[in-house]
């Protein structure tokens, strides 16, 4: 294997690592917020190009790493989020009395997790890459110790993602001593030629594991207090970055072996499926704080996207990467206003609802990006997340999976409640109310760029998707073995 | 382009008006105003150009088309064309649209901009569902539509009175239609799929799709698709939950664009796609769609009787009106199919018309409630003269425009179903008894008190006149329109009627 070629494709993760190295030597230095950020966001934007120029390389595997187009894909839309992530921090962390610095470091090691995570096709390098992953977002998640929300949030996130893991190991030892194999598309070959009891279990035990991780029915029991109490970068970090990277893994996993969809991890997705499309908009309904909110709709988003992995098959790479093209930059606007809205002033983030009461008549700019966040997760048409929904539910259709197609549109329908009750509430006035706002120039500052930017791409994916499907397709058309 | 024009209009028209709010409501109003008039023009102008007539064999049946390729993937084109039928309902539609600005010149005086942006998008959205020949853009502008007319409700309603707020309308309004949209959205994938299978080819194109074969059950369940997502808007009997909370909530120029305009997006839907793309599963399921339409016309006139608020009246009044549309479009009689175009153009002017009454009734006694109004007649000045010519109208009465699309629908359905015409015509007599009923209720009878209203100010009576006068040219003289959606309506009766020619070489 020529050695350039590798170095191209190991190239952003060596660059995150290198700036999370640098960071980290600044930080022991001296101090200072805003290089800090404009390190870390140099770092990311870097990797994000050399990520870009990676794609020239594909397919090209090593014994640990494929780097195949959902790993390109993936690693654009992880490195793309935490760049966002990382903006919208310095916006967040502007009036934050304690330390500062070692966010962004967190922020840094754990986008390598899953840089690391979308590539591997080794049971050693997935579980390095979900633990690395998932390690600094404990650390994020409880940032702002000194609330008893963020503290909480982050120890029931390490409690709960530790059994996770060890949920993880186990399968996967259960698996090894089934089969012998560590490499994940051995394995998938030698459980296809029969797996036995123990092979069935190993593979059962890791779906928990990943499940919990994507916060599917009924692994999601973490995901609202979580979204709640963590500081809004982490949590933004949490609903983008380590999600998608957790269900490019899972996509890889059944693509590269559809034998594999036998008929038993087949219904167990399906119900996996159609259980979180309804219990996560059913849960969402009542809940009368955007964070909780954004938690249950994002449950309910990945039981859409399991259609993908249940299907499997002509279009559902392609669905796959469409679904997370354009769930990202949705997801981000809408937290991204939590995030202004949160950053002006101190103590708890702005999650209540009724902060938002009648936003739209002193942020008129603000509000539309909310606006469209939601329209766009509701799924309306001019928005990006209408392009998703028409591919799952075109995807349904081709394959014949009618009752997931009919969970969808139920999904749908009762989603569009919450989603309008955000949107009517923005646009409300009631005067009198203490109410939390975004500073007045938010718009020229760079967190207010990141917002407005995610918006605007929101309409423009929506309007003229030619370019997304594109990626999305190519992605989906070259997957190493 | 010319098309595109029509789109983008009303969509930059709502920005200026958004924008300029802070030039004040007047400069607001006008914008919005001169945006609607010239949508207005340029269709009156197509029409003066345009021929009309079918082509000759070979030639497209549109009179313009506007295509580019947008997503190539799956072979969507952005597709406008033009025929008669979608010329009349946006020539409807910009009509509607000028009232509707003007109508809420007093009501509206809060977020003035942002109102008009929301009416001036509706009825962009309006006009993309009447040009869109792909089915993607078909859907696409059917539920962008839905989006400001939520805002329309929500944000600038009046609340009712037994705890039914207008947010909670607007989101069952909301609801119902995505909902719904999203079957028509399977159904419209199940077809393409199907094309798929059998050619190897993505289109979403109408006139490729016409062409699919299908086997009937397919094409029974797809046709289905769309018949709920049409039957939920128009609205049909079982669907209707949503209307009679959004008409009673909306703001007048809401009630007016719904009543008027997003009512005929569905008749049109189904006259353009569900019986041309499905024309034996169409046969098929006529008579089940008749009697839909009789229920609506008993049901409908029955509950308007009961209503005591009269915005929910005149909603109970569309649902009976719409029977006879629904009846009309599924006889598939040219005759029938003509009927149901001079229908739409009268319903839309007598409800628009009762609605906009209906709002300058709450700008004067601020309220909407039929028992606390009564002898109304001398109190002010000319409107219940207008109110009673409107009421006429609304009961079908010759010489107006509902007269003349009644009774061809019901002489169109006779030949093919006699019974459901005699039923019909007993909803007429019905008609009569709930339109006059509230006449009297509201208009004669012992006044409340004998202090004198504010009479029409000449806003408000030109608005009427103006309808007045379509309504009697209409009612007078439809050869006009008749001519112009002929060609259209034959298009349908004939894919129709092949369905149940008793001779095979008649195809």
């Amino acid at each position: 294997m020529p050695l350039p070629k590798l170095a191209v494709a190991y190239l952003p993760l060596i660059l995150v690592g290198a700036t999370a190295i640098t960071l980290m030597l600044g930080i022991a230095w001296r101090r200072q917020h805003h290089v800090t950020v404009a390190v870390s966001v140099m770092g990311l934007g870097l990797a994000l190009a050399a990520q870009i120029m990676a794609w020239r390389v594909v397919p090209l595997t090593t014994p640990l790493l494929a780097f195949d187009g959902p790993a390109m894909l993936g690693g654009i839309l992880v490195l793309a989020s935490t760049l966002a992530c990382a903006v919208l921090a310095h916006a967040y962390f502007e009036t934050f009395q304690n330390a500062r610095e070692e966010f962004y470091l967190l922020l840094l090691c754990s986008a390598a997790g899953g840089l690391v995570l979308v590539a591997s096709r080794h049971l050693a390098s997935l579980f390095l890459g979900l633990e690395l992953l998932s390690m600094p977002l404990y650390g994020m998640l409880a940032y702002a110790f000194h609330e008893r929300r963020s503290l909480e949030a982050g120890i029931k996130y390490l409690i709960l993602s530790a059994a996770a893991s060890a949920f993880l190991l186990f399968g996967m030892a259960l698996l090894y001593a089934q089969t012998g194999e560590l490499e994940l598309s051995a394995l998938m070959a030698s459980m296809v030629r029969g797996s036995g009891a123990w092979g069935l279990a190993g593979a059962g035990l890791m779906l928990a594991g990943l499940g919990f991780k994507l916060s599917v029915v009924p692994f999601h029991l973490w995901t609202p207090d979580v979204y709640e109490g963590g500081p809004g970068p982490a949590a933004t970090f949490l609903a983008t970055a380590s999600k998608v990277a957790v269900f490019i893994l899972m996509l890889r996993l059944v693509l590269s072996a559809p034998a594999f969809q036998g008929e038993w991890l087949h219904a167990v997705l399906w119900v996996l499926a159609l259980a979180s499309m309804l219990v996560g908009n059913l849960l969402a309904l009542t809940q009368s704080n955007l964070k909780r909110l954004l938690g249950y709709s994002s449950i309910a988003h990945f039981g859409y996207m399991l259609l993908v992995l249940v299907v499997a098959d002509g279009l559902a790479a392609e669905t796959g990467g469409v679904y997370l093209i354009t769930y990202v930059p949705a997801t981000l606007a809408a937290f991204g206003v939590v995030i202004l809205v949160s950053s002006a002033t101190e103590g708890r983030d702005a999650g209540a609802l009724h902060y938002y009461r009648g936003l739209f008549w002193r942020r008129p700019y603000l509000t539309a990006v909310m606006t469209i966040a939601m329209l766009s997760l509701a799924g309306i048409p001019a928005t990006a997340g209408f392009i998703g929904k028409f591919y799952l539910i075109a995807l349904g259709v081709e394959a014949h999976q009618w009752w997931l197609v009919v969970g969808i549109i139920a999904g749908s329908a009762i989603s569009l409640y919450y989603y309008l009750r955000v949107i009517v509430t923005l646009f409300l006035a009631e005067p009198g109310m203490y109410r939390r706002d975004a500073s007045p120039d938010w718009a020229a500052r760079a967190a207010g760029l990141v917002v407005l930017g995610a918006a605007v791409l929101v309409i423009m994916l929506g309007l003229y998707p030619a370019p997304m499907i594109a990626l999305a397709h190519a992605a989906g058309g070259v997957i190493a073995p | 382009m010319i098309l595109v024009w029509l789109i983008v209009i009303p969509f930059v028209g709502g920005l200026l008006c958004w924008q300029a709010e802070r030039l004040g409501g007047r400069a607001t109003r006008l914008i919005a105003l001169a945006t609607m008039l010239c949508e207005l023009l340029i269709a009156f102008g197509l029409w003066l150009q345009l021929d009309f007539a079918l082509p000759a064999s070979g030639g497209t049946q549109w009179a313009v088309e506007y295509r580019v390729p947008w997503i190539e993937r799956f072979g969507i084109d952005f597709h406008l064309a033009l025929d008669g039928l979608s010329l009349i309902l946006i020539a409807l539609t910009g009509f509607l649209g000028v009232l509707a600005v003007l109508c809420s010149w007093r009501e509206i005086v809060r977020r003035i901009g942002f109102f008009h942006l929301n009416l001036l998008w509706i009825l962009g959205g309006v006009v993309g569902v009447f040009l869109a020949m792909d089915l993607f853009l078909f859907f696409f502008f059917w539920e962008l539509m839905l989006v400001p007319m939520y805002f329309l409700i929500a944000l600038w309603g009046h609340s009712g009175s037994k705890g039914s707020t207008r947010i909670g309308a607007a989101i069952k309004f909301f609801i119902y239609t995505q909902a719904s949209g999203l079957l028509m959205l399977v159904a419209i994938l199940g077809l393409v799929f199907a094309h798929h299978g059998n050619t190897g080819e993505y289109s979403f194109s109408y006139a490729v799709l016409k062409e699919t074969t299908l086997s009937p059950t397919l094409a029974f369940w797809l046709m289905l698709g769309f018949f709920v997502a049409f039957a939920v808007k128009l609205p049909v009997i079982p669907l209707h939950g949503w209307l009679p909370n959004a008409h009673a909530q909306a703001p007048t120029a809401g009630s007016v664009d719904l009543a008027g305009i997003l009512l005929k997006t569905a008749a049109y839907g189904m006259l353009r796609f569900a019986l041309p793309l499905f024309p034996e599963a169409s046969q098929a399921f006529a008579p089940f769609a008749m009697a839909l339409g009789l229920v609506g016309i008993f049901y409908g006139a029955v509950l308007a009787c009961g209503q005591q608020d009269i915005k929910r009246f005149v909603a109970y009044t569309s649902i009976a009106h719409m029977g006879f549309v629904l009846i009309g479009i599924y006889a598939g009689t040219e005759l029938a199919l003509q009927g149901v175009v001079v229908l739409m153009v009268a319903h839309a002017f007598s409800a628009a018309g009762l609605f906009i009454l209906s709002g300058q009734l709450y700008e004067r006694l601020h309220t909407r409630q039929i028992n606390e109004m009564g002898g109304l007649w001398g109190r002010l000045g000319s409107m219940p003269g207008i109110y009673l010519f409107l009421i006429a109208a609304s009961l079908g009465m010759p010489t107006t425009a509902n007269f003349v699309g009644e009774f061809m629908v019901l002489f169109g359905t006779f030949a093919i179903a006699p019974w459901v015409v005699a039923l019909a015509s007993v909803g007429l007599v019905l008609a009569a008894v709930y339109s006059l009923m509230l006449m009297q209720r509201v208009h004669y009878g012992p006044p409340q008190s004998d202090t004198p209203l504010k009479g029409l100010d000449t806003r408000e009576f030109c608005m009427l006149l103006g309808l007045v006068a379509l309504i009697l040219w209409v009612g007078l003289y439809p050869q006009p329109l008749l001519d112009t959606s002929s060609a259209a309506m034959q298009d349908i009766h004939r894919l129709f009627d092949a369905q149940s020619s008793p001779l095979p070489e008649a195809r």
